[in-house]
Formats: structure tokens, C-alpha cells, sequence
């Protein structure tokens, strides 16, 4: 199915993909009564944050990210997209680890858990990083130097 | 322990899992989400509104347990207060989002399907982690 107005545009997959991460949010709420947010659990994974779970268990999360990708594209064989070069790659890393340490979320814990149960602090969060994300591809994009592959 | 582990792993499964479906480890999707003025690309409002709408259901559920499944008590965040640092810290991580179109999932999720880009993302995001517990908030 294409959305009309946006050929390239991915809505069901887009659906059944969000499913998917609500459910492991679900269960990580439901199951074991914590956010599942990956830049805190990254952190504590790697003993750079502190949390009463045990660093074992969101080693076990972080883990998984990359068998879950495995194990799709076993089933779908999705090709290899384009990533940025590597200096490109190390400076958005480094902003990304410290502005998710420093703001108490990503995406995941900010997007889909908070916002979700309607906390303020995640509202203005995630408006805040998808603002400055959209102000960043502008600029970029206007200064010629957009990564769109 | 070994239940949580369990649970733990599954979840992040899971979560890797719906990343990949929802074409949320390719880059150019996530940048095409934030090239609002540009070509824009709304998959990532759909992976968006799918999670959202089954957690509204989880937080429903939530209020009716006593305790979770497999935990003795909730550990969830109760801050309500807005402060600088997490507008700060929004502002810096949706900076390097737009640049890479790279997020703490995608990243490390990226690493089953291109290794290296991936873990130079991931190794930069772990130093960017350490700068902020070691250097700016030390306590």
C-alpha cells in the first residue's frame, strides 16, 4: 500500500513495526514495571548509569536490538541501507550519547512510553528532539551537505 | 534473575524486530521523516503511532496491577518538572539524529546489518554517554 502523496512512503510496514515495538514496551511495562528506553538501558548495560535492574538484564535488552534485526532480515532479506561517513557517524554518535543522558531519553523512552502515558517531561521532549532534528536536515539540506541517500 | 534476563532479551528482540519491519535502520527513512521541508516521509509517524497506541493500552493495564508480572514493584520515572537540561539534551540528541539519522535503537539494532557503520555510531554514542557521566555530571 502507498500513501497517496508519498510514493516512497512505508505506512503498514511503518504500523506493523510500531506494533512490534509497543508490544516489547508492553512487556518490559507489564512484565517487569520499567520504561523501555534504549539510551538508559544502553547506559546501564555498560555500567555508565545507575538503575536497581541488573546490568545483566539491559545487557540482555541491548542484545537483542540487533538478533531482533537478525532475525527479520533472515525472513525478508533486507538489503543493506546507506549510512553516513565515518566522521559524520562519530560526531552524531557522540551528540546522540550525551544529549540522551543529559535530556533523560530517546526516542523510545521520551516517544513511545512517555508520551503515551502523557508525561509532560517526554512531551516537550520529543517535540524538542524531533524540532531539532527537522531544523538540523533543513540546514544541512540548505548548506548542501544533507546525508540522504 | 534469570526470568528477568529472559524478559529482558525478549523485549529487546522484540524491539529490534519492529525497528527493522518499520524500515526505522535505514537512515534514509529517519532523515526523510525530519526533511519536513523537503521530501518528507511519514513512515516514522505510522512506527510512531503503532507503539503509542498499543502502550496507551499497557499504561490502561498498568493501573489495574498491583505489581508487575515478573517483578515485585514498578520502577518507573515520576518527575514532572521541566528543566534545562532535558530541553538541552533534546536539542543536542535531535541534532545528531538529523545528521546520521541515527537513534540509540536504530544504532545498535543497525549492528546485525552493517556492522561497521554501525559500531562506530554505537562507540561514539558510549564515549558521548561516558562524556556526560564522567565529565559534565560527575556526581
Amino acid at each position: 500500500m502507498t500513501l497517496p502523496g508519498f510514493p516512497d512512503a512505508a505506512p503498514l510496514a511503518g504500523l506493523a513495526g510500531g506494533l512490534l515495538i509497543g508490544l516489547s514496551a508492553a512487556l518490559m511495562l507489564l512484565g517487569l514495571g520499567r520504561i523501555a528506553g534504549v539510551s538508559g538501558l544502553a547506559a546501564r548495560a555498560t555500567g555508565l548509569a545507575d538503575s536497581t535492574l541488573p546490568r545483566v538484564a539491559a545487557f540482555a535488552f541491548v542484545v537483542g536490538l540487533p538478533l531482533g534485526a537478525l532475525v527479520v532480515m533472515l525472513f525478508t532479506g533486507t538489503l543493506t541501507p546507506q549510512f553516513a561517513d565515518p566522521i559524520t557517524l562519530v560526531i552524531a554518535g557522540l551528540l546522540v550519547g550525551f544529549g540522551t543522558r543529559l535530556g533523560s531519553g530517546c526516542t523510545s523512552g521520551h516517544g513511545v512510553c512517555g508520551m503515551s502515558r502523557l508525561s509532560q517531561r517526554s512531551l516537550v521532549a520529543t517535540a524538542t528532539f524531533i524540532a531539532s532534528g527537522v531544523a538540523t536536515v533543513a540546514i544541512a539540506n540548505a548548506l548542501g551537505l544533507g546525508f540522504r541517500p | 534473575m534469570i526470568r528477568t534476563v529472559i524478559v529482558t532479551l525478549l523485549a529487546g528482540t522484540l524491539f529490534g524486530a519492529g525497528l527493522t519491519v518499520g524500515g526505522m535502520t535505514d537512515p534514509a527513512r529517519v532523515i526523510g521523516f525530519l526533511d519536513l521541508f523537503g521530501d518528507w516521509d511519514p513512515t516514522l509517524a505510522f512506527v510512531m503511532a503503532g507503539a503509542v497506541a498499543v502502550m496507551v493500552v499497557a499504561w490502561a493495564v498498568q493501573k489495574r496491577l498491583a505489581h508487575p508480572l515478573f517483578a515485585q514493584k514498578f520502577s518507573l520515572p515520576d518527575r514532572t518538572d521541566l528543566d534545562p537540561r532535558l530541553v538541552g539534551g533534546a536539542v543536542l540528541f535531535g541534532v545528531g539524529w538529523g545528521i546520521a539519522g541515527l537513534c540509540p535503537g536504530p544504532g545498535l539494532a543497525a549492528l546485525a546489518i552493517a556492522p561497521l557503520p554501525a559500531a562506530i555510531f554505537c562507540a561514539a554514542m558510549l564515549a558521548g554517554m561516558a562524556l556526560h557521566r564522567f565529565g559534565f555530571d560527575g556526581d
